[in-house]
């Protein structure tokens, strides 16, 4: 395949200029919008999937599982069922997490466009978009945006005069963390409780209607029509470690400038904290914080140097989620910090599995206990073991291992705390976090 | 089979004519009548303001899918309100994100200044206060929305005029 040579080093975000009207189709093209997919339209879907593979383009929901060897499970040919069914996750709920919105308010033709590629990579016919409800001016720039493209012979039949067909229908989600989990969107989507399925069969092989289909992260999508117009070996080169490409970032909490910015993968977690965020506002030091998110496991100010990479990440025992970064600050008690994760996933789970269900209403008892002061220090260990309880591999799905991610890693990095509200009987923070009751009915 | 909830007997709910048209397009689009559920649900909220048993039972019999099942889904998701509401729906945020950044406050001086509990309605059926988790604009915490309306960087001094405005929107 051959490339456009004018390549950017900040594909996903060049779209977005200070026109408020920047999202809109001819704002859009007139930035080179669309071209990734008329380049695609002119070679096989199998040679777009192995420019795909060839660029190391993870998931950017979370997982970073490989686009490319996902998709090739996918079955082709003229004896693979259909419909076949493209779906974007944009039910973005992550604590934390708020990168998709911008994507979604400011770039919907190049999700669209990357959706539509992978459509037609795959020769899938159906496309969904499947929304978050609470994220209203994206559902409106999305509706605005598919209509755009049915005006344009972007969408419907014979696309861009080829003899390609592809529909796109959004839904905006009733609103349940648990969507997020593929097989739970699925379910969801299929006007089921969101409860996720079994594995296998992989949604790749029976997926929405027990037909193929592929779910992705709204950012993975909008990679796509960079990877085919400027090519697989250009985004390998954007990385400044091993991962390839550029990803959003983003960091909240008492930092200056908290904000989102488009970044090579591989960028030091430091880098991301101190130069684009501005480091700590004046009068808070940092404690720790969550690399990727509310599901990922606490760092310290010592990880400054650690590339915002993937694998290098999971070296030091966490993960890079969402690549948005929560910042524990000084002065916020780290006991209710944990205590505000615990209960949003005890209140999301699907109940499904007992190690969920059970374990994290649980876990949110005995962290109430520790910060109202009633703790002992046997809270401490059941804590650890209800850890142990949720670890991946003793749950349907990623949910609770997430969900006790934040505490095991406090448990080890801020235990004199926790042993501090058991020994004082009371919390050491409690004016700033929680002068409250505690159960905030 | 289906299975029958207990339906107060004195209440019977008839669907509209503007609600069966919206659900019959929504079953046009589907292949399976079940896919349209959440979707079907959320246009009796529109037009009633929150999903009751009643209303459950008349869509359960106009699309033929059972009552169970409806119900099952209706109580999942966070945004099917199977209580009434009152006009104006406030979701300030309880992420994590927002508390850091003095959430907690903003949620108790809501409660303060409207007399009501989460999950409660005001006496003139104007507010319901309702925390969401996480609602993605985190740099910009603490946060809150209501009639589809994002309010960022809250303070409580603040709230006062977001309240007045909301409710002047109503008058109008």
């Amino acid at each position: 395949m051959s490339h456009s040579v004018h390549a950017p080093n900040n594909p996903l975000t060049r779209f977005i200029t200070q026109d408020e009207n920047c999202w809109q189709l001819n704002q859009y093209q007139m930035q080179g919008g669309y071209d990734g997919l008329k380049r695609a339209l002119t070679v096989s879907g199998p040679a777009v999937l192995d420019e795909i593979k060839e660029s190391n383009l993870r998931g950017r929901g979370g997982a970073g599982f490989p686009t490319g060897l996902k998709w090739s499970f996918v079955p082709q040919g003229d004896d693979a069922p259909h419909p076949k069914y493209m779906i974007v996750n944009a039910d973005e709920m992550e604590p934390g997490a708020y990168k998709d919105r911008l994507l979604l308010e400011k770039t919907p033709h190049q999700i669209i466009e990357g959706l539509i590629i992978g459509g037609y990579t795959l020769d899938a016919d159906i496309g969904y978009i499947f929304i978050r409800g609470d994220y209203y001016t994206a559902i409106k720039h999305i509706e605005i945006a598919l209509k755009e493209c049915y005006d344009n012979n972007l969408l419907g039949k014979n696309i861009l005069g080829s003899a390609f067909n592809f529909e796109i229908h959004i839904h905006t989600s009733a609103g349940r963390y648990i969507c997020g989990e593929e097989t739970a969107l699925i379910n969801s989507l299929e006007g089921k409780r969101a409860n996720p399925r079994a594995k296998p069969p992989f949604p790749q092989v029976a997926g929405l209607w027990g037909k193929p289909t592929i779910v992705n992260n709204v950012e993975t999508y909008c990679n796509l029509p960079h990877i085919i117009n400027f090519g697989a070996s250009w985004f390998k080169s954007l990385g400044r470690f091993k991962d390839a490409g550029t990803k959003i970032f983003g960091v909240s909490g008492r930092v200056k400038t908290p904000g989102l910015w488009e970044l090579p993968m591989g960028t030091p977690i430091g880098e991301i904290i101190d130069n684009y965020a501005g480091g700590m506002c004046d009068g808070y030091k940092l404690k720790g914080f969550l690399p990727g998110g509310g599901s990922t496991d606490f760092l310290l100010e010592k990880h400054f140097d650690t590339p915002m990479d993937y694998d290098e990440i999971g070296k030091q025992k966490s993960r890079m989620g969402t690549g948005t970064i929560i910042i524990l600050d000084d002065k916020y008690c780290p006991v209710a910090m944990v205590l505000n994760l615990v209960k949003f996933f005890a209140q999301e789970s699907c109940g499904w599995c007992t190690p969920c269900r059970e374990g994290l209403p649980w876990a949110q008892v005995l962290l109430e206990k520790i910060e109202q002061g009633k703790g002992e220090l046997s809270d401490i260990k059941q804590l650890e073991d209800l850890c142990k309880f949720a670890a991946p591999g003793n749950t349907f799905c990623a949910l609770a291992p997430g969900a006790v991610e934040p505490l095991q890693s406090a448990l080890i990095y801020f235990r004199d705390d926790f042993e501090l509200h058991i020994s004082q009987k009371s919390c050491p923070y409690c004016s700033e976090a929680y002068s409250e009751d505690i159960n905030d009915q | 089979m289906t299975l029958q909830l207990e339906i107060p007997t004195n209440e019977v709910v008839e669907l509209s004519d503007v609600e069966k048209k919206q659900i019959d397009a929504l079953l046009q689009e589907t292949l399976y009548v079940s896919g349209a559920s959440i979707d079907a649900l959320k246009i009796i909220q529109n037009h009633r303001g929150w999903v009751s048993n009643a209303s459950l039972l008349a869509l359960s019999k106009y699309i033929n899918l059972p009552l169970a099942d409806l119900d099952s889904v209706a109580t999942f998701y966070n945004l099917i309100f199977r209580q009434p509401v009152g006009k104006h729906v406030l979701h300030p945020c309880d992420g994590i994100s927002c508390d850091l950044m003095g959430g907690k406050k903003i949620r108790q001086c809501l409660k303060k200044q409207l007399k009501i509990n989460n999950g409660e309605t005001t006496r003139d059926n104007l507010f319901t206060l309702l925390p969401l988790p996480c609602l993605g604009a985190c740099d910009k915490a603490p946060v809150m929305i209501a009639n589809k309306q994002l309010f960022e960087l809250l303070e409580e001094k603040s709230l006062p005029s977001i309240l007045n405005h909301l409710q002047q929107e109503h008058a109008k």
